[in-house]
């Protein structure tokens, strides 16, 4: 059955960065919800949720041993953590952001 | 140190920024060039360290490791520790060996040759090499600049084992243990606290994980009995993939490391067991960071509460912008404007339909030109007087900003040097 979840209910996160770019690791708390939400999370619904331009500044890739999701946002730091000016340079407030994001999912998506 | 039974205590310090401001520091005459913490520390644990005979290593060197090695030895002999032996591994300085005019600067155009007056340091990630070469000096301390932070778990791992670096489970496996020890305490519960499915126990006291390595390169990771924290499969999983572009090839100096297959097992309360990394060899190049002065950041703060903050917030805002361009002829779009607590963190969210119950305002920008940093201070603190009503608590404050370039350079260009400096 389709349920709408909001990921921070089933699963945690932290972001790391590289340079200009935001690193995000993404564990469901419970393993069966690994597939079901590595299929949900498209780079498009990615894209739009952290309100990225180009789908393409989003990679997901995941370590299916270990049931975790890895997101990198590419160029989103705006000059990262030396040269931006803004509140939070190293974008670690983005796991909560990412935490936040409602997304339907579909156990039958088994891959 | 008293309790741990450590063969080997690692202290990582540097961020990608730390050794370019360490550099900065020593041009200026403001500091030692390496780090301001590192004395303080050996302070604490160089005496306990040497009776139980757990050999310290860390990258604290920054910009100026052979001048912190001095400074450890001279301590060491005013703390009455008798023929202390000091390791300074240096050779990650390639600022002299790179082609700046072959070097993109990446998100713009043009070289670092375009900029090469603004170069503040160029540093390679150096691999475990180097520092297996100075435990086989027998030394108490290993002071290093720029290594892989993997690196610095790596070295003394090989030395301790005899791993050769063909050994590709075994340096995969090392550097995975390296790779999850590196942020200490975000290891055992640090920066994973969040409601009560994420609960943290003891937090004010959190006990920092150490490794008991295996032949194999599996390893067993725990934190002393009694600390605050916790250490299971969720807080290793955080700590092991939040800084990975690519699960399938972390890259270090020393192996392509391939996690995905990596299994974490709760063998007992606080305590995982870690195998199955697998291991590819490194490439020919070293990843380098090149830093660059990129002009100051300037900002200025001002609080706004009750009704109406936000529209005087917004208003205070606009005066600031109107008078950059018109008094001082600059670009409005260089300004920043967040309202913390309301759209500082995530400015691309559409406005919240309630006001919040009080915002900060603050503005920021970045320049080459002098004063303008300093300017927005300025700007902002006017505010006070010439602004809307009940604005409080104005700061303002004006730093460095670094540009930061990375890429790539050829091994053979790299030597690691070791200096060993004794009492």
């Amino acid at each position: 059955m389709t349920r709408t979840v909001i990921l921070g209910d089933i699963a945690h996160a932290r972001a790391g960065d590289k340079g200009n770019d935001s690193l995000l690791v993404l564990v469901p708390y419970d393993e069966a919800d690994f597939e079901p939400l590595r299929c949900a999370l498209t780079t498009n619904r990615l894209a739009e949720h952290f309100s990225l331009h180009q789908r393409d500044s989003v990679t997901v890739s995941s370590a299916p041993g270990l049931k975790a999701i890895v997101l990198v946002l590419r160029e989103r730091l705006g000059g990262g953590v030396t040269r931006s000016t803004g509140p939070d340079p190293h974008g670690k407030t983005l796991s909560s952001h990412l935490l936040e994001m409602r997304l339907e999912l579909h156990p039958g998506w088994a891959g | 140190v008293e309790r741990g039974d450590l063969d080997y205590l690692v202290f990582e310090c540097l961020a990608e920024r730390t050794i370019a401001l360490a550099q900065l520091a020593l041009l200026d005459g403001t500091g030692s060039g390496y780090d301001p913490l590192l004395l303080e520390r050996m302070r604490g644990v160089l005496p306990t360290a040497r009776q139980r005979r757990t050999v310290l290593v860390t990258n604290a060197g920054a910009a100026a490791p052979v001048a912190a090695a001095q400074a450890v030895r001279d301590l060491g002999a005013s703390l009455g520790q008798d023929s202390i032996r000091v390791a300074a591994l240096t050779g990650d300085d390639v600022l002299a060996e790179l082609d700046l005019r072959a070097t993109p600067l990446g998100a713009e155009p043009g070289t670092l040759w375009d900029i090469r007056d603004r170069i503040v340091s160029a540093n390679a990630y150096l691999g475990a090499e180097g520092i297996i070469e100075a435990l086989a000096e027998d030394v108490d301390v290993v002071i290093t600049g720029r290594t892989s932070d993997a690196a610095l778990f790596l070295g003394p791992l090989m030395h301790a084992l005899n791993w050769r670096i063909e050994e590709l489970p075994q340096i995969a496996g090392g550097t995975l243990v390296g790779h999850l020890l590196e942020c200490a305490g975000q290891l055992t519960g640090g920066y994973f606290a969040d409601g009560g499915r994420k609960a943290v126990p003891g937090l004010a006291r959190l006990g920092f994980p150490f490794a008991e390595v295996a032949a194999d390169g599996s390893a067993v990771l725990r934190k002393l009995p009694g600390t605050g924290g916790r250490l299971d499969r969720q807080t290793c999983l955080e700590q092991l993939l939040y800084e990975v572009h690519d699960p399938a090839a972390y890259l270090t100096p020393d192996v392509e490391l391939d996690v995905r297959g990596v299994v974490l097992d709760e063998s007992g309360p606080d305590e995982v067991t870690v195998s199955g990394a697998v291991g590819r060899p490194p490439p020919d190049t070293l990843k380098v960071l090149v830093a660059v002065r990129d002009g100051e950041i300037g900002q200025g703060e001002i609080s706004y509460a009750g009704r109406g903050c936000l529209a005087r917030a917004r208003l205070a805002a606009a005066i600031v912008a109107d008078r950059w361009v018109e008094v001082h002829g600059r670009d409005r779009s260089e300004l920043r404007t967040d309202l913390i607590g309301y759209n500082g963190c995530r400015p691309w969210l559409s406005d919240a339909p309630e006001e919040p119950p009080e915002v900060r305002l603050r503005l920021s920008v970045r320049s080459l030109a002098d004063g303008v940093a300093r300017l927005l201070a300025r700007e902002v603190e006017a505010l006070y007087t010439n602004g809307p009503a009940g604005g409080g608590g104005v700061t303002g404050s004006v730093r460095r900003s670094l540009g930061l370039v990375p890429t790539q350079i050829s091994r053979v260009l790299v030597e690691p040097r070791v200096q060993v400096l004794s009492s």
